[in-house]
């Protein structure tokens, strides 16, 4: 090779390896975008609304004075609804994975579950919010209540907690399933006896984070004509004389966490913006929270498991 | 006292029977779970169309779809869904010009350069983003990113598309972001050894070797995170203002079809108006926006997907 080949040889590689430098940083640069984006939100939330958390915020009903406005029917609100999708969404979501998991034969009944659940995933949330108010509030007659929100949530948390609950299932080696049959156990006792509980904890990190989606979601709740102004609790879920538990919360009308928010944004006077903000980190800390559980959760049953 | 043989037998008959039963009943209810997310699916179809047919007897398709204005709730009005399309389009295009790039290079570094260490740190992180409430976003944009454009921007008004897409393309960059690379980590390691074997720089072997047989799932993230920006309805709602607008221009504000639908939901709506048939007009609208947009990808998916 002469030396002038030589020569062009090596500016050929300075210039890929300055390119790949270069692009390192853009990288990182990009990647930082995010993270500096989370940290401006927290701080600004951080800012405006600690001076406004308190102990009578937590357990004050809204009020037309920003100062003396709580947010107490807006986490009991929030914790009923969380309670009802709860209920709703782990049965049916646990049972769908399973069924397509460990029943299903390969057929088109089968896709179609499949697709049709990778879809849903796709929707709009305020479809959602349409179908409910379509169906649950006027077909169902189930009108604007803690019911019919818990029930849309749980419908749109769905797609996730049936993917978390078969990635668990498939996680399983057959040969667990294998030695279950071997010593005579039905289908059913192998999934109950076995699958599920093994795969228990990477259920519960998709449920968890299937719940902190669904404690954000506003849109929804909106459609489906949420008050949001709301200064009475619902009847106690408890009784104190038999049968000591009550379901009158269930018709009851409410108001929620992220819908109080939106209240207090969209008014125009400055004070109730920081009562914004200070709803707003109790929000973004309960799912955060939850988030970072998850992920905690997740990282510790990768490890934990070895078959 | 003594049991019969006969007797054992059908004992043990009827005890195979009820656990064959029991089986198969289980079996059934799974299936039932199973079907729910279908029947979830079909129901939303159902309500949409069954709302918007009655709201076509009163509103000509023609009418719908070519009005340049969109005031259902004026005593003068219109039923032109432009407006709220072209609402949407925008704040869609100036979210993805924040998310593909930030998102597919953030993906590329996390795949190809990081270290473990740092990517175990990094992703997590990322997928906070994704985890924080829309309407904290909504606040966020209005009163930080709004003023901080105004800076930059003076004569910016106060509700704009340009704040709003920009938030939305943040918050969606991680769902790009993570899904692009879980799609260049299932990459084969044999196939970036080849392209390092020829010379090729960590940057060459990205571009022109993973990304390329990434292309599908890729794909996949790109459409996932538009759906969400389509979709979106409560930074739109807060930070770009609820005045239906047929403009092409971010600086302005304007409504988005899910803005929309938001906006008449707050106040009383009489049930089967022509108000509250709007909604589901609007809302047939978006689903197939977003329905096309599926088709699309998983064409082009297809198209240009790469056997390894």
């Amino acid at each position: 090779m002469s030396g002038k080949e030589n020569r062009k040889m090596r500016g050929i590689i300075a210039r890929n390896k300055l390119a790949d430098g270069i692009f390192a940083i853009v990288g990182l640069l990009s990647m930082l975008v995010g993270l500096v984006v989370l940290l401006a939100l927290l701080v600004q939330l951080g800012i405006d609304g600690l001076q406004r958390l308190s102990w009578e915020f937590f357990f004050s009903f809204p009020s037309r004075k920003p100062a003396e406005a709580g947010i107490l029917s807006a986490w009991v609100g929030t914790a009923l609804v969380m309670l009802v999708t709860a209920l709703a969404a782990i049965p049916l979501g646990v049972a769908s994975g399973v069924y397509l998991e460990e029943y299903a034969r390969k057929n088109w009944i089968a896709d179609l579950i499949e697709v049709n659940v990778t879809n849903l995933a796709g929707v709009p949330s305020i479809v959602y919010g349409l179908l409910a108010l379509g169906l649950f509030v006027y077909k169902l007659n189930l009108g604007e209540s803690v019911l019919t929100a818990g029930l849309t949530l749980a419908l749109l948390i769905l797609p996730v907690v049936i993917v978390t609950t078969r990635e668990a299932v498939r996680a399983i080696p057959s040969s667990i399933r294998e030695a279950a049959y071997a010593v005579g156990a039905s289908k059913w006792q192998v999934v109950w006896d076995h699958v599920l509980p093994y795969s228990t904890g990477s259920i519960i990190t998709g449920v968890i984070i299937g719940l902190a989606r669904a404690i954000g979601e506003t849109a929804p709740i909106i459609t489906i004509g949420a008050l949001t102004f709301i200064a009475f609790l619902p009847d106690s879920p408890f009784k104190s004389e038999f049968p000591y538990i009550s379901f009158s919360w269930l018709q009851a009308p409410f108001t929620v966490m992220p819908i109080q928010m939106f209240n207090w944004v969209s008014r125009p006077e400055p004070a109730f913006q920081l009562n914004a903000a200070a709803a707003g980190i109790v929000l973004t800390v309960m799912t955060l929270a939850m988030n970072g559980i998850a992920i905690y959760l997740r990282y510790r049953f990768r490890r934990g498991i070895k078959w | 006292m003594q049991i019969s043989r006969q007797e054992r037998e059908l004992g043990k008959f009827v005890s195979k029977l009820v656990r064959d039963l029991r089986e198969r009943a289980i079996e059934f209810l799974l299936f039932l779970a199973a079907c729910s997310s279908v029947a979830t699916t079909v129901a939303i179809v159902a309500i949409l169309i069954y709302e918007s047919l009655a709201f076509f007897e009163k509103v000509s398709l023609l009418d719908f779809l070519t009005d340049t204005q969109w005031t259902p709730l004026f005593a003068d009005a219109h039923y032109g869904i432009l407006p709220l399309v072209a609402g949407t389009l925008v704040t869609t295009a100036v979210a993805l010009a924040v998310a593909l790039p930030l998102g597919t290079i953030s993906a590329i570094y996390l795949s190809e350069f990081a270290t473990p260490q740092l990517r175990e740190v990094v992703k997590p992180c990322l997928e906070l983003l994704a985890g924080v409430p829309t309407v904290v976003y909504g606040y966020f944009a209005l009163l930080f990113v709004t003023p901080l454009l105004q800076k930059v921007i003076p004569d910016l008004p106060g509700f704009n598309m340009l704040s709003a897409g920009i938030v939305i393309g943040i918050m969606i960059i991680p769902f790009i972001s993570s899904i692009s690379e879980d799609a260049m980590r299932a990459v084969p390691v044999s196939l970036r050894e080849g392209s390092y074997a020829m010379g090729a720089t960590r940057l060459q072997t990205a571009v022109r070797v993973v990304f390329p047989s990434a292309i599908s799932g890729i794909t996949a993230a790109y459409i996932l995170g538009i759906s969400r920006a389509v979709g979106e309805t409560m930074v739109v709602a807060i930070a770009a203002g609820l005045q239906p607008n047929l403009t092409w221009n971010p600086l302005e504000p304007a409504a988005t079809i899910a803005a929309y639908i938001v906006q008449v939901s707050l106040g009383d709506l009489p049930h089967g108006s022509l108000e509250y048939q709007t909604i589901f007009a609007a809302g047939l609208t978006l689903v197939l926006m977003t329905l096309g947009l599926n088709i699309v990808g998983h064409f082009l998916s297809k198209r240009y997907r790469e056997i390894y």
